[in-house]
């Protein structure tokens, strides 16, 4: 009996303790949702490091409130991430979702978070679908629209003269999207197009039909465990210094350890990249360095950018989270210091921003390459599906 | 298509299917022998890799690497057996399924804590990173040509331990009727002991072998296992000759399907219908393949039980 007193009177008390600070002020929730499990869980890691290093830059408060960001793993599958999402909104209630590095989880997750009046900021994916006629006000993205880096890279190839161009990506829909964005830019020939299947460890037989080929350059599209496999064996091959490889999202911060030098020379096309001079930039760059010990890819640094975006909105409303419309008008203007220098937000609500070309050179030392950015391939970019978007402000 | 362009990917299919014979002849004696379907047979290929990978590097000495990769995922492979498998044996294939399948986010997870989520780099040994001409025009992967040979090595001396050896024979004996040979006095638990660290040993070289030429990460070994499985379905359970046939005719028909699908369909349709079927129809042959070999010999190439 008095243990039950003891436990109900230790309940009371917690129970006061926990509602009175929630009463006293607003409090912020963000769902940040990307891959913590399996082999693409490495990207989520950094992912979750960059929004912990922008809540440290932010004392914890995003935005001027107390704030709590509530993790979900979407184990890289459409249907858990709209599971998860679902919980967020529901359970946790939260104000903003953010993350997502995949385009067929984002196609699940954006429209459920959007269609409960729920802000959702991308920090990764950027299907075309939401760009054109899916577009929302209550979507934001802080990366880009998928075929707009490859776009560059095909640009850049065709500046160079470049022909004879051998295309390689795995047999998904971004793969499809990726190549079609090279081929909008690229003017020269195509000596061969392979779609290769999803998670194939050995590419040793595409590898001789490349040969036999003989093109003058390669452009692939190989994100994570797949860009590994394929620029070792590439390399093994002995065609690194026969035919050079241009490449989108294949050769990053995340690839280069496990590559070292079989990634040397390599060229990339890329809104960011850590040796970008500005402030902001810097001041991430060290800070995760410092944090974490190791450089940040990409995929961090925009989810960096979704926290500061969503700390501009609720500064601009002053704490009052009702005011959606304050908070969408707010970021209209990306009026925040975003780590890839000054950018403004297309009618779609995706960014309107610079890319540039990168190229893997030795860094401190051979076994340690860097990407550094070569000159800039777009200024002020817009992708291609704006046009189908009837939002309008 | 030249006839050098087709010895090469005819080689490149013989390297793929004797390293899918590696990971299937461990599997086949376990499912054949012990009754037992072990999902978690790609952890031990990812723990050999791992461990070839780390012990190269910490020690500078490849034979050091090979050494402790080998030796390292046979004492992990008994671990398993005598902690988890063995409870498992008299349970329901379902339930087996279960256990094994947590015993793939188990080591998943224990080799993200040891080595990080990212894949660590491993690179050929630098005496085996250059290539051979075996043929005028065609120089190939000295490195690849080592695996082929080891692969052809390990199912020489597996057919001999098989047929030739009494530890073969009490094998055999215990794929065609365990409760006899437990009956006729056997010690069953440490065959089964025994045959399980071997299969693990087995699939560590598999793995560290193909850690140079792989990503070595959390869960790689899931992407080569669907295939093992394919591999022992259409070789037959519990057979090591069907395994070795299996393997070899998967590596061939995958490599040959991905090289020359696509070229070949372009001939007899458009060519932009063949840019999507192809692609599309070579990653679904291996399966087709299964299909027609259970539609006609249910039991698999070599089903009867052992040899």
């Amino acid at each position: 009996m008095r243990a039950t007193t003891r436990v109900v009177l230790a309940g009371l008390l917690a129970a006061s303790f926990a509602s009175a600070p929630a009463m006293a002020q607003q409090k912020l929730k963000i769902g940040f949702i990307t891959t913590l499990s399996g082999p693409g869980g490495i990207i989520g890691e950094h992912m979750k490091n960059s929004v912990e290093l922008a809540l440290d830059h932010l004392d914890r408060k995003v935005g001027g409130l107390a704030t709590e960001v509530i993790y979900g793993d979407d184990q890289q599958k459409a249907d858990v991430g709209k599971q998860v999402a679902d919980e967020m909104l529901k359970k946790h209630q939260v104000n903003f979702v953010s993350g997502i590095i995949w385009s067929h989880v984002m196609l699940a997750v954006a429209p459920t978070v959007t269609s409960a009046s729920t802000l959702m900021i991308g920090t990764n994916a950027g299907p075309h679908q939401l760009a054109g006629e899916l577009c929302n006000e209550n979507f934001f993205t802080t990366s880009w629209q998928n075929d707009q880096t490859p776009e560059a890279m095909g640009k850049y190839m065709s500046d160079e003269g470049l022909n004879d161009v051998y295309l390689m990506a795995p047999n998904y829909a971004a793969g499809k999207d990726m190549l079609t964005g090279f081929k909008r830019t690229f003017k020269g020939r195509i000596a061969g197009e392979v779609y290769t299947t999803v998670n194939q460890p050995d590419y040793q037989a595409e590898i001789a039909q490349l040969r036999a080929k003989n093109p003058k350059a390669l452009m692939v599209f190989y994100p994570g465990g797949m860009g590994i496999q394929f620029l070792k064996q590439y390399s093994q091959a002995g065609l690194r210094g026969q035919i050079p490889v241009y490449s989108v999202f294949t050769v990053d911060e995340i690839s280069l350890p496990a590559l070292q030098h079989a990634a040397l020379g390599q060229f990339e096309t890329r809104i960011w990249s850590p040796d970008l001079k500005n402030p902001a930039n810097q001041k991430y760059v060290d800070g995760y360095q410092k944090k974490f010990g190791k450089l940040p890819p990409f995929y961090g640094a925009q989810s960096y950018d979704g926290i500061m975006l969503i700390d501009s909105a609720v500064r601009a409303v002053k704490g009052n989270l009702a005011d959606k419309k304050g908070m969408i008008a707010a970021m209209r203007k990306a009026n925040f210091h975003s780590v890839r220098g000054k950018y403004t937000y297309n009618h779609n609500h995706f960014p309107v921003q610079n890319f540039y070309l990168l190229k893997a050179v030795a860094g401190a030392s051979v076994s340690q390459p860097v990407m550094e950015i070569q000159k800039t391939v777009f200024a002020n970019h817009k992708d291609s599906y704006s046009q189908d978007c009837k939002m309008k402000w | 298509m030249n006839a050098i362009l087709i010895v090469e990917q005819a080689l490149n299919g013989l390297q793929l299917g004797v390293m899918l014979f590696l990971m299937a002849a461990g599997l086949t004696l376990v499912f054949g022998i012990m009754n037992l379907v072990n999902l978690a047979h790609g952890s031990l290929y990812m723990v050999g890799a791992y461990l070839a990978t780390h012990f190269m590097q910490t020690t500078g000495s490849y034979a050091l690497g090979v050494l402790f990769g080998l030796g390292g995922t046979l004492v992990v492979g008994i671990l398993v057996e005598v902690i988890a498998l063995r409870t498992l044996y008299e349970r329901d294939h379902l339930d087996q399924v279960l256990a094994t399948f947590g015993l793939i986010l188990f080591f998943n997870e224990l080799v993200a804590i040891l080595w990080g989520r990212n894949a660590i780099y491993s690179s050929l040994p630098q005496f085996l990173s250059g290539h051979v001409e075996i043929l005028p025009n065609l120089n190939y992967s000295l490195y690849r040509l080592v695996i082929i040979a080891v692969g052809l090595l390990v199912a020489g001396l597996l057919w001999y331990v098989v047929t030739h050896t009494r530890l073969g024979m009490l094998i055999r004996a215990g794929a065609s009727n365990r409760t006899m040979v437990a009956a006729l006095g056997v010690n069953i638990r440490l065959l089964y002991t025994l045959v399980f660290g071997f299969g693990a040993a087995l699939a560590g070289l598999a793995g560290l072998l193909a850690a140079p030429i792989f990503a070595v990460q959390t869960g790689m070994g899931e992407l080569i296992l669907i295939q093992v499985f394919v591999v022992i379905v259409i070789g037959g359970i519990g057979s090591i000759r069907g395994a070795f046939a299996g393997a070899v005719i998967v590596g061939m028909v995958d490599t040959m399907g991905r090289a020359f699908l696509k070229p070949t369909l372009a001939t007899v349709i458009s060519p932009s219908a063949a840019d999507s079927a192809g692609p599309a129809l070579a990653s679904m042959l291996i399966y087709l393949l299964m299909a027609v070999v259970l539609a006609i010999r249910p039991q698999g190439l070599f089903g009867s039980r052992g040899g």
